[in-house]
C-alpha cells in the first residue's frame, strides 16, 4: 500500500491499469453521455473504481429495499460524477437498466447531479460541493444514538475541499469521534479551472486531514486490490473518522480525457469522439 | 418569548425521542437542563453554520426532528445555501429558531439586524415561516411544530415583549387571527408588530374610525382565504412588520390584492423599514420609531388614505 505521507506536484505515474469490469463501466458512462450530449466524463472516470469497490465489496445493501434502516449509507458528495453511480447503481438493481439512456431527459430520474426521492439509492441530493459531509455526520450520529451498527461512507472530491463548510465538518467529525464515518476523496489533483494546485492548493493534504483529527489512509484510486485492503481496515483508529485520500487521475482510462480539463464538463459531443473514447475502452 | 422557545423545546423533547436540539455557540448554561437529561440529544456545534444545518439535515433523513437554534441573522444569511438544498430540497422536519428578528440587535449594527430573513426564505418551496407576537402565542405554537411536514423558521423576537395575543384562539400553523373589527380600514400584521397595529386601531377607534387588525404570525403559507376575506369589504389597507419593505409581510399582501378583482377600489400602504442598511444603533425601539414603525404614524397613514 502506498502510505507516503504528501503528494509532490507530480501525480504517481504507476497508476493501476483497468480491468475488463472497469472498462466496460466506462463505456456505459460514454454511452449515457452519448445519450444526454453532455456529462461530467473525467470527473466520473475518476472515481469509478472508488465507487466499485464500495458496491461490490464493502456496502451492505438491499436494491429491493434501498430504505432498509441496516444498510451502509453512502453519500455521493461529488455530485457531478454520478454517472460511474448510475450504472453501478442501475447494475445492481436499484432501478431499471433503461433509465441510463434517460440520462438528463425530461421523462428520465437520472439528472446530472443525484436526487434524493427520486433516484432508489441515493441518499442525499448533491451536486453543490460541501453539504454531502455534514449530512454524512447526521446519519453517523444518528447510528451511534440509535446504536445502529451501519456505517456511513462520503465520497468528496479534491476541489470539493475547497469548502469551508468541509472544514466545519471535518472538525466536527473527529469532536464527535465518528468512527462509523469513513471519508474517501478523489484526488485527481484537477479542478474546473486548473489544477488544485494553481486553483487553491490543498497540500500538505494528507496532514490537513489528521490535524483535523481523522485518521488517514493514502492510496491508488484506481487499484481495486488497494480500495478493497484499506476499506477493510476501516476504521483505522475506534476513536476517529477514517479518509482515505485516493490518487486518481482525472479521465482515468482514456488517453485524450485524462488529465484533460477541456473533459471536465463536456457538452457537444460528436459521433468521432464516441467512437474514439469507445475504442479506447475496448475489452481486452 | 426565546426563553419560553426553548422551554418548550425541552418539554416536547421530553416527550418525544425524535426530538433532537442543535445549538451553534448559544449563551452559557442555555438548555442546560435538556443538555444533562439527554446528553445524546443536545448539540452545541460551535460558530459553524453550514455544517449544522447539513447535520441536522442527516438526523431528519433518519427520521429525528431537529430544532436549531442560533442567531437570526447566521441561521439565515450564512448558511443559506444548505438551508436551499439541505433542508427544503430534501423535505425535512427541521426546525430554526432565529433569535432577535428584525431590529432586536440595533446596538450590534447591521450583521446582526435580521430585517430581510422573511424576504429570503419566502423564496424557498416547502419553507414555512412564522414570525410570533408573543411568549403566550410561543407556547400554543411550539407543539404543533413537531409533527409539521418540512422546514420551519421561528422567527423570535427579544423577548419580554408584551402579551397581545388572546390564549382563548387555537393556534394553527398557515392561518391569520383576527384580533379586532372594523370596516373603515385594515392593519395586517405578524411578529410583535401587532401590539403597534392594535394600539393604533384603539386610537383610531377613538376617532370614530373602525380599523380591523388581522394578526398572520405564518407568512408562509399564507392565509390568503382570511385575508382576502377583509380585503374585499374594507377599502383602505395597512401593512406593518419589522422588516424591509421588500419581499416581506406588505409584499405578499401587495402580490394577492394585485391579483384579485375588487368591486371597491383599494388604497395601500406598507410600513416597514426602507430599503437601507440602518445607520444608527440605539435600541430596537428607538430604531424602530426612527422608521416609522409606531402606532402614531400608522394611524396617521391610514387618515390620510381615508
Amino acid at each position: 500500500m502506498n502510505t507516503s505521507p504528501t503528494l509532490t506536484k507530480s501525480p504517481p505515474t504507476n497508476f493501476t491499469p483497468l480491468d475488463n469490469r472497469s472498462r466496460e463501466l466506462r463505456q456505459r458512462i460514454v454511452r449515457m453521455m452519448e445519450a444526454a450530449g453532455r456529462a461530467h466524463l473525467g470527473s466520473a472516470f475518476s472515481v469509478v473504481e472508488i465507487l466499485r469497490a464500495l458496491y461490490d465489496e464493502v456496502l451492505r445493501y438491499d436494491p429491493k429495499n434501498p430504505r432498509w434502516p441496516d444498510r451502509d449509507r453512502c453519500i455521493l458528495s461529488k455530485g457531478h460524477g454520478c454517472l460511474a453511480l448510475y450504472v453501478l447503481l442501475a447494475e445492481k438493481g436499484f432501478f431499471p437498466e433503461a433509465e441510463l439512456s434517460k440520462f438528463c431527459k425530461r421523462d428520465g430520474i437520472l439528472g446530472g447531479h443525484p436526487e434524493y426521492g427520486k433516484v432508489p439509492g441515493i441518499e442525499a441530493s448533491t451536486g453543490s460541493l460541501g453539504h454531502g459531509l455534514s449530512i454524512g455526520i447526521g446519519f453517523a450520529l444518528n447510528a451511534k444514538y440509535e446504536k445502529a451498527d451501519y456505517r456511513v461512507f462520503v465520497v468528496v472530491s479534491d476541489g470539493e475541499c475547497n469548502e469551508g463548510s468541509l472544514w466545519e465538518a471535518a472538525m466536527c467529525a473527529s469532536k464527535h469521534k465518528l468512527s462509523n464515518l469513513i471519508v474517501l476523496v478523489d484526488y485527481n489533483k484537477q479542478q474546473s479551472y486548473s489544477t488544485t494546485y494553481e486553483v487553491l492548493n490543498l497540500e500538505p493534504f494528507a496532514d490537513k486531514w489528521r490535524a483535523f483529527g481523522f485518521a488517514v489512509q493514502e492510496i491508488d484510486g484506481h487499484s481495486l486490490e488497494q480500495l478493497r485492503i484499506v476499506l477493510g481496515r476501516t476504521p483505522f483508529h475506534p476513536e476517529k473518522p477514517s479518509i482515505v485520500i485516493c490518487h486518481t487521475i482525472k479521465g482515468k482510462g482514456v488517453s485524450f480525457v485524462e488529465n484533460n480539463l477541456h473533459w471536465h464538463h463536456k457538452n457537444k459531443i460528436t459521433n468521432e469522439e464516441i467512437r474514439a473514447l469507445l475504442a479506447e475502452l475496448e475489452v481486452k | 418569548m426565546r426563553k419560553t422557545c426553548l422551554d418548550m423545546v425541552y418539554e416536547l423533547a421530553k416527550k418525544d425521542s425524535r426530538i433532537f436540539f442543535i445549538g451553534s455557540d448559544l449563551g452559557i448554561g442555555t438548555l442546560q437542563h435538556f443538555k444533562a437529561e439527554m446528553p445524546n440529544r443536545f448539540f452545541m456545534e460551535g460558530v459553524s453554520e453550514a455544517n449544522i444545518i447539513g447535520m441536522a439535515a442527516g438526523l431528519a433523513l433518519e427520521s429525528k426532528i431537529v430544532y436549531v437554534n442560533t442567531i437570526a441573522v447566521f441561521i439565515t444569511r450564512r448558511c443559506f445555501e444548505q438551508v436551499v438544498i439541505d433542508l427544503c430540497l430534501h423535505n425535512l422536519k427541521v426546525r430554526l429558531i432565529g433569535n432577535g428578528g428584525g431590529l432586536v440587535y440595533a446596538p450590534l449594527g447591521p450583521t446582526h439586524e435580521a430585517i430581510e430573513d422573511i424576504a429570503i426564505f419566502r423564496t424557498l418551496p416547502r419553507m414555512t415561516i412564522i414570525a410570533p407576537a408573543d411568549a403566550a402565542e410561543i407556547r400554543r405554537l411550539m407543539p404543533l411544530t413537531v409533527d409539521y411536514p418540512g422546514p420551519i423558521y421561528i422567527r423570535l423576537a427579544k423577548g419580554g415583549d408584551p402579551i397581545v395575543t388572546n390564549n382563548r384562539v387555537r393556534f394553527e400553523i398557515g392561518k391569520a387571527f383576527p384580533m379586532r373589527e372594523g370596516q373603515d380600514a385594515l392593519i395586517l400584521t405578524t411578529g410583535i408588530t401587532l401590539k403597534i397595529a392594535l394600539d393604533a386601531a384603539a386610537n383610531l377607534g377613538e376617532q370614530g374610525i373602525e380599523t380591523s387588525v388581522l394578526h398572520v404570525p405564518t407568512i408562509k403559507p399564507l392565509d390568503t382565504v382570511t385575508i382576502l376575506d377583509y380585503v374585499a369589504h374594507i377599502p383602505v389597507i395597512v401593512t406593518i412588520e419589522e422588516h424591509t419593505v421588500i419581499g416581506g409581510l406588505g409584499s405578499a399582501v401587495a402580490e394577492i390584492i394585485a391579483e384579485t378583482g375588487f368591486n371597491l377600489p383599494k388604497r395601500f400602504k406598507r410600513i416597514s423599514i426602507p430599503d437601507v442598511f440602518p445607520d444608527e444603533y440605539g435600541s430596537q425601539a428607538s430604531l424602530m420609531a426612527h422608521y416609522g414603525l409606531t402606532a402614531n404614524k400608522v394611524s396617521s397613514v391610514i387618515k390620510q388614505l381615508l
